[in-house]
């Protein structure tokens, strides 16, 4: 097994064995979204008028809570020191980490935000292009999660930090996403808005790696 | 430039420099709000509020210099890990949040006559906003360090990575259709601008990138003498 791979494959080892950690992200994800027909009381055009909004906004926030489990958990324990040595370039071992905490993070959020935009009453053309838009910006969440992980490596408070480091970048992102549902619902077309997301995510896939382990070396010095 | 790396050598020229751009600073300003506010002539659609433009362009032209000399500044400290590049780029973080944020207010007051509201969520305001938030995710980031060689490090990547943003600024309100008017100063085919009023918005510029050079050897004599004194205490705590 390339040690790519090994490092993916252990991520998602830990994962199954704290399986608390996902489902407290999700649960997190599930309860919030769910706050806002609460607050709002039911009123079935409001509530499908911002469920694209309050599905993104709420899937950052989910997200900022679990970049935790990319690197501060390994750099307490001396894993990470490990990793450095397992001769992965501090690139790649970042990549590594980034789909795995896709995997752990954003896929299972694909996953629940269409049964969570039932309840929400968001229109029915536009599911299809939700679950698009989730499946273009969720990876770009989890690899500028990962730079902005690197970063804070080490850092008082390096919860809320990486959140206002992170949240500003992933900006473009929601707007992108929020246009393409919201264009679906009116019947306009998407393409353009998911062409960027892609775009975006094309970029992100070799640069936020770079980005990442130049984090990485400076906070093994 | 690794000649003024050292700092005794740089600060005895910052020093030299500073009361005569000092006195550049007072000069320019005096001047360019002299032709901005009284002798040029209003804009024949805008009328007096166009003046606004002679405050708002030159702060965003600064506030983006700045982040670009404090990305500069962070990758030559990554590089060469010279002290005072590292002190260069925490010195301009501030000075460039502060340059935005006239930018947007300035903005702001100008849109509501204008435009009709104070803001739009269009290309050119968001990213100017990002840029503002990367701004303080830098100060946040190299503050939170118990170290400050590992803040400075850490500050000097993500300035790097927020770069993406400057191009983003420059060119969006060429991508995107927005309410703000697209660049007449900075084209290709020379400024889209009445030469009188495009001389009080270079003595403006002027006067602004004055002011930034001044804050700027105020703030590393400053930063300087705090790190000069966190290695004294050290020292003299390890006794």
């Amino acid at each position: 097994m390339s040690p790519f791979v090994a490092v993916i494959a252990r991520d998602l080892r830990l994962a199954r064995r704290q399986g608390t950690d996902i489902a407290m992200t999700l649960a997190f994800f599930v309860v919030v979204v769910s706050l806002f027909p609460l607050g709002l009381g039911p009123t079935p055009d409001l509530l499908a008028r911002i469920a694209p909004a309050v599905l993104w906004v709420t899937a950052l926030l989910a997200a900022m809570l679990s970049f935790d489990r990319l690197f501060q958990q390994d750099a307490e324990d001396g894993g990470l020191d490990q990793l450095a040595l397992s001769g992965l370039p501090l690139s790649l071992l970042a990549l590594a980490k980034a789909c795995a905490h896709w995997l752990t993070t954003g896929l299972p959020m694909l996953v629940l935000a269409p049964i969570l935009a039932i309840s929400l009453n968001l229109a029915t053309e536009s599911y299809t292009v939700l679950v698009a838009t989730l499946a273009l910006g969720t990876p770009v969440v989890s690899l500028f999660g990962a730079v902005g992980a690197a970063l804070v490596v080490g850092a008082r408070r390096a919860g809320v930090l990486v959140a206002l480091i992170v949240l500003p970048l992933l900006i473009p992102i929601l707007i992108f996403a929020v246009s393409a549902i919201e264009a679906a619902a009116a019947g306009l077309p998407v393409r353009v808005n998911l062409l960027f997301l892609g775009a975006i995510l094309a970029a992100a896939i070799p640069l936020a790696p770079l980005a990442a382990g130049a984090a990485l070396r400076q906070a093994l010095d | 430039m690794h000649r003024f790396a050292n700092p005794t050598r740089f600060f005895r020229l910052a020093n030299a420099v500073l009361p005569v751009l000092g006195v550049v600073t007072v000069g320019l300003f005096a001047s360019g709000l002299y032709y901005a506010l009284l002798d040029s002539p209003p804009d024949y659609q805008q009328g007096d509020t166009v003046r606004i433009m002679y405050v708002h362009v030159p702060a965003a032209w600064a506030a983006m210099a700045c982040y670009a000399s404090m990305a500069l500044a962070g990758a030559s400290f990554l590089i060469w890990k010279h002290v005072l590049a590292d002190l260069a780029a925490r010195a301009a973080a501030p000075i460039g949040a502060g340059f935005t944020l006239i930018s947007l207010i300035t903005g702001s007051l100008w849109g509501q006559p204008m435009w009709g509201t104070w803001w739009v969520w269009d290309a050119r305001l968001t990213s100017v906003l990002i840029l503002f938030f990367l701004y303080l995710g830098y100060i946040a980031l190299v503050n939170a360090f118990d170290d400050p060689d590992r803040g400075g490090r850490a500050g000097a990547v993500l300035a790097l990575v927020g770069a993406v943003n400057l191009p983003i600024i420059k060119f969006s309100v060429d991508w995107w259709n927005t309410l703000h008017q697209p660049a007449s100063v900075l084209r290709m085919d020379g400024p889209a601008i009445a030469p009188e009023m495009l001389l009080p918005l270079l003595l403006m510029a002027g006067a602004y990138f004055a002011l930034f050079g001044v804050m700027m050897i105020l703030r590393l004599r400053a930063l300087y003498a705090g790190r000069r004194l966190r290695q004294l205490r050290l020292a003299a705590a390890s006794d």
